[in-house]
C-alpha cells in the first residue's frame, strides 16, 4: 500500500499548481470564462507546453501518462483553479482517437495544435451512454450524419469533432454504435453555442446530412466509448476533489476569522459539527475518486462499478459541500465577488455532467446485479 | 378538527380567482410563470391593482386600509395568487414597516406614511444588516446623533434588497452605546435622497443586482422620523422580524413552484421513460410533496394560533426553517430534473421579449440560477441556524 503519488506525477502536480497560481488566478479565470470564446488559446498553448495534455495520454500515442492517477493529478489541479479550457473534451475525444489508432491526430492534440471534442450524449436520454439516436448513412466513401447532441463542453472551440452514431443502410441501423469524424470540424454542422452557468461555454450540435468519415471499425466503438467516458468521470471526480479542497479551506478560514456575538463563528458548535461532516464527506469523496482512478485500468465491470460509485459519491457530497459552504459564509457566500460562489457553482454542475448521482446509484447496483 | 374550508371561504376563493383572471396582467403573470426578470414598474403595477381592490395590505386592520380578512382568507389569497403566477408582494413597506408603524408609530406617522405605502408613493427598503452585524444584529454600529431637531447618521448598511429602487429606507441605528447593546438601538426612517446617502450595487452569484450597500455620511434626518421611543428600536425590530419570517415561508409560492416542478418532471425523459417514473426521482418527489403537505397544515395551525393571540415564537421559527428548506428543495429537484440542460445559462433569455433561440426545454432557462439564488432563503430573515437557536431557547428552558 502506498497512497503517495509517484515522484513524476507529484512533480507534474507541483509545476501545474504553480503555473495556475501565478498565471490563472480567479480574476483572470473569471475574465477568460466570461469572454466571447469562453476559453483562452494562449493559456491552452502554455499548458500544452507544460506537458499537461501529454500527461493524459500514454506513450503509444506520444504522451507520457494516461493512467487513472495521471488524470487524477492533472484534474485535481485544474479543479483548484477552476480552469475552463477544454481538458475534459480533449481527454475523452483524444482517448477515443487513440483507441481507434488515429495516432497522428492525437500527437497534434498533445502539442496543443488541434482541439478535439467528443459529442455523444443526446437530449432524449442524456445520461445513458448506450441510448444514441443519431444515424449515419453511407454516401460514396463518406457518411452523412443526422441527429442532435446535447450540451457538449466548449463545443464551438473544437477544431475536430468526434461524433457517435448508428450506421445504417437502407433504413436498417446497426445495433452497435460507431464513431465519426466530422469533415471540417464544427464548421459543417449547426452549433448552438452558449455560456454555462458555471463558467466557459458549451453547445448543442445539430447534424443534418452532415458529411463525416468513419473512425475505427463500424459498430465497434461502444467499449471504447465506455472506457473514454470512464476516464472522463475519473477526471470530473478529481476536478471536484480539487474544488472541494479549496472550498473547505476557504470555509475553515472564514469560520476562524468571521466574528459574530464577540467570537469567531467557528466557536459555535452548530457550525463545528457541520464543518466536521463536510470534512469527513470530502475525504470519503477523495477515497471514491482514488478507487475510480485505480479501477480505470482494470476489467470492465470493476471499472464501471468504481466510476459509478465515485460519480454518485461526488454528486451527493458535492451538493452538500457547495450548499454548506455558502450557508456557513452567510450573505457574503452569495456574492459574485467571493471566489467561493464560483467554486460552488462549478462543483454543483459537475454533478450534471456524465451522469448524476441518481443515475450512477442505479447503474452501480445494476452492474452489481449483472456481475 | 375541520380541515376543509367553509362554503363562504370557497366562495371567497372564487372571488379571488375572478379578480386574478380579470386584473392580473397576462404580460406580468407570463414573466412570473417563465421565471423572467420583473422590473420595478411590473411590481408597482401589480401593487396598485391590488390596492385598488383594497387587497394590497391584506393583513392590515380595516381602519388603515386592510380588507379585514380572516386567516383562512389570507391563506386562500396566497395560494390562489401564487397559482395564477402573480408576483410576490414586495414586503418591505407593506409587510414589514406597515405593521411596525401601525403598532408603534405616532398618529402623524401613521397618517403620513401608511397611505404612501398603499398608493406606492414610497418604495421602502430594509436597513438592518451591516458588514459586522448579521446574525448578531444588535451589534450594529451605524450611528445617529441628535443635533437640534435632526439626527445625523453615519455608517453603513448592507445586503439592502432592491435598494436601487427605493426612495426610503427604515434603519436600525445606534443612539446609545451605554448598557446592553440591544438598549441603544433606534428605528429611524431615512429619505434616500438626502445628501450623504450613497447606494452601491452588490452582484450575487446568479449575476443579478438584487442587493446593495448603503453608505451614510453626515445624513441629516428630521427627528419626526424616529419611530416610537429612542433606544427602544430593538423591540420594534423584533416585531418586524416575526412578520418577515412567516413571509419567507411562503407556502403559496411553494405550492405553485411544486406544480411547476411536477410539470417539468412529467415532461423530462430519463432512461427511456418519464422522469416522474424513475424510482429514485419519484422518491425524491414524494418526500418533497409529503413535506409540503405537512407544511401547509403546520402553517395554518401557526396562523390560527397567532390569530388567537398566542405569540408563536418557536413555531414561527419552525415555519421559517422548513418553509425555506422546502422552497430550496423544489429548485434543487428542478435543476436535477434538467440533467445537462441545467448548465447552459443565457442571461438575456430572462429578459422580457427575448427573441433568441432557447437552449434545451422551454422551462430550462431560469432553473439553475433560481437554485443558486434560493440559497439566500436559509441565510436571510435570521439564518436557519439562528432560528434553531431561537427554537431551543424557547423549548429547552435551560
Ligand atoms: C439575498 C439577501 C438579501 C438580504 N436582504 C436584506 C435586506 O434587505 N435588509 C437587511 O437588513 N439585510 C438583508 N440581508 C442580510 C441577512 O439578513 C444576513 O445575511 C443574515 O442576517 C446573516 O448575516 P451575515 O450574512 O452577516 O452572516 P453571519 O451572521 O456572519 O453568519 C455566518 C454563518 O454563521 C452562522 N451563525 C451566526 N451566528 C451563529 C450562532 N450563534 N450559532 C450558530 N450559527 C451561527 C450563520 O447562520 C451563518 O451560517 C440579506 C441577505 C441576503 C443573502
Amino acid at each position: 500500500m502506498d497512497f503517495q503519488h509517484s515522484e513524476d506525477r507529484q512533480m507534474l502536480a507541483d509545476s501545474l499548481g504553480r503555473y495556475l497560481q501565478q498565471q490563472y488566478p480567479i480574476d483572470v479565470r473569471n475574465g477568460i470564462s466570461a469572454s466571447d470564446a469562453g476559453w483562452s488559446r494562449d493559456k491552452w498553448n502554455e499548458l500544452a507546453e507544460l506537458g499537461v495534455i501529454g500527461a493524459l495520454f500514454d506513450e503509444r500515442v506520444g504522451g507520457y501518462g494516461g493512467t487513472g492517477f495521471d488524470i487524477a493529478v492533472v484534474f485535481e489541479q485544474l479543479g483548484r483553479a477552476l480552469v475552463v479550457e477544454p481538458f475534459l473534451s480533449t481527454l475523452m475525444a483524444g482517448r477515443l482517437l487513440a483507441a481507434m489508432g488515429e495516432t497522428a491526430l492525437v500527437e497534434q492534440v498533445i502539442a496543443g495544435e488541434r482541439v478535439v471534442a467528443f459529442a455523444h450524449s443526446e437530449a432524449h436520454n442524456p445520461y445513458d451512454l448506450a441510448d444514441i439516436a443519431t444515424t449515419a448513412s453511407p454516401s460514396g466513401d463518406r457518411w452523412l450524419l443526422k441527429g442532435g447532441k446535447a450540451v457538449v463542453p466548449q463545443l464551438a472551440s473544437a477544431d475536430e469533432l468526434i461524433v457517435s452514431a448508428h450506421a445504417q443502410r437502407d433504413g436498417e441501423a446497426d445495433a452497435a454504435v460507431s464513431l465519426f469524424r466530422l469533415d471540417g470540424g464544427s464548421a459543417q454542422a449547426r452549433v448552438q453555442d452558449y455560456p454555462m452557468v458555471d463558467g466557459g461555454r458549451g453547445g448543442d450540435l445539430w447534424l443534418d446530412q452532415t458529411p463525416a468519415s468513419l473512425v475505427g471499425g463500424q459498430g465497434e466503438a461502444y467499449p471504447a466509448i465506455e472506457e473514454a467516458v470512464a476516464a472522463g468521470i475519473v477526471a470530473l471526480c478529481w476536478e471536484a476533489v480539487g474544488v472541494m479542497d479549496v472550498i473547505r479551506d476557504a470555509t475553515l478560514d472564514y469560520l476562524r476569522t468571521r466574528k459574530q456575538f464577540g467570537v469567531a463563528i467557528g466557536k459555535f458548535q452548530a457550525l463545528q459539527h457541520r464543518m466536521a461532516t463536510v470534512a469527513l464527506e470530502i475525504e470519503q469523496a477523495r477515497s471514491a475518486a482514488i478507487n475510480a482512478a485505480d479501477a480505470l485500468g482494470g476489467d470492465r465491470d470493476r471499472r464501471e462499478r468504481a466510476v459509478s460509485a465515485a460519480k454518485y459519491t461526488i454528486g451527493r457530497v458535492g451538493t452538500l459541500v457547495a450548499e454548506e459552504a455558502i450557508q456557513m459564509h452567510g450573505g457574503i457566500g452569495m456574492t459574485e465577488e467571493l471566489p467561493l460562489s464560483h467554486y460552488a457553482k462549478r462543483l454543483t454542475m459537475i454533478g450534471h455532467q456524465l451522469g448524476d448521482e441518481d443515475h450512477h446509484l442505479a447503474r452501480y447496483s445494476a452492474i452489481g446485479r449483472a456481475a | 378538527m375541520i380541515l376543509t374550508f367553509t362554503p363562504e371561504e370557497e366562495a371567497f376563493r372564487e372571488e379571488v380567482r375572478g379578480f386574478l383572471k380579470e386584473k392580473l396582467p397576462a404580460r406580468i403573470s407570463e414573466k412570473v410563470r417563465t421565471g423572467k426578470r420583473l422590473t420595478k414598474a411590473d411590481h408597482e403595477e401589480w401593487h396598485s391593482l391590488l390596492n385598488e381592490r383594497r387587497w394590497y395590505a391584506n393583513h392590515w386592520p380595516v381602519e388603515h386600509g386592510g380588507p379585514g380578512w380572516t386567516i383562512p382568507q389570507r391563506h386562500i389569497f396566497e395560494i390562489e395568487a401564487a397559482a395564477a403566477h402573480a408576483p410576490s408582494i414586495i414586503p418591505f413597506g407593506v409587510s414589514m414597516l406597515g405593521p411596525v408603524l401601525i403598532k408603534y408609530g405616532s398618529e402623524e406617522q401613521k397618517k403620513y406614511w401608511l397611505p404612501r405605502i398603499l398608493d406606492g408613493s414610497d418604495w421602502w427598503c430594509q436597513g438592518y444588516s451591516e458588514p459586522g452585524a448579521g446574525s448578531d444584529l444588535a451589534s450594529l454600529k451605524c450611528a445617529a446623533v441628535r443635533d437640534g431637531d435632526h439626527y445625523v447618521v453615519n455608517g453603513q448598511k448592507t445586503w439592502t434588497t432592491l435598494g436601487q429602487h427605493a426612495n426610503m429606507i427604515f434603519c436600525l441605528v445606534r443612539t446609545s452605546s451605554e448598557g446592553k447593546k440591544q438598549e441603544g438601538i433606534s428605528f429611524l426612517l431615512v429619505d434616500m435622497n438626502t445628501p450623504g446617502v450613497e447606494v452601491r450595487p452588490i452582484t450575487l452569484l446568479d449575476g443579478e443586482h438584487e442587493v446593495n450597500e448603503v453608505f451614510f455620511t453626515d445624513v441629516r434626518v428630521p427627528v419626526e422620523n424616529l419611530v416610537g421611543e429612542e433606544n427602544k428600536g430593538w423591540t420594534y425590530a423584533k416585531y418586524l422580524l416575526t412578520y418577515e419570517r412567516s413571509n419567507i415561508a411562503d407556502v403559496g409560492k411553494s405550492v405553485a413552484a411544486f406544480a411547476h416542478l411536477r410539470h417539468i418532471v412529467e415532461t423530462q425523459q430519463r432512461g427511456g421513460r418519464r422522469l416522474a417514473d424513475d424510482p429514485l426521482f419519484a422518491a425524491r418527489m414524494a418526500r418533497l410533496e409529503i413535506d409540503l403537505d405537512n407544511m401547509r397544515t403546520t402553517n395554518l395551525r401557526v396562523l390560527a394560533a397567532a390569530g388567537e393571540g398566542t405569540a408563536p415564537v418557536a413555531e414561527s421559527s419552525m415555519l421559517k426553517i422548513r418553509g425555506t428548506e422546502i422552497r430550496q428543495e423544489i429548485t434543487n429537484l428542478a435543476r436535477r430534473a434538467l440533467g445537462p440542460y441545467a448548465q447552459p445559462f443565457v442571461s438575456e433569455a430572462l429578459d422580457e421579449g427575448f427573441k433568441g433561440e432557447p437552449v434545451g426545454p422551454d422551462y430550462a432557462a431560469p432553473i439553475a440560477v433560481e437554485y443558486f439564488n434560493n440559497r439566500k432563503l436559509s441565510i436571510f430573515g435570521g439564518s436557519n441556524e439562528v432560528q434553531r437557536e431561537i427554537i431551543t431557547k424557547a423549548i429547552l428552558e435551560l
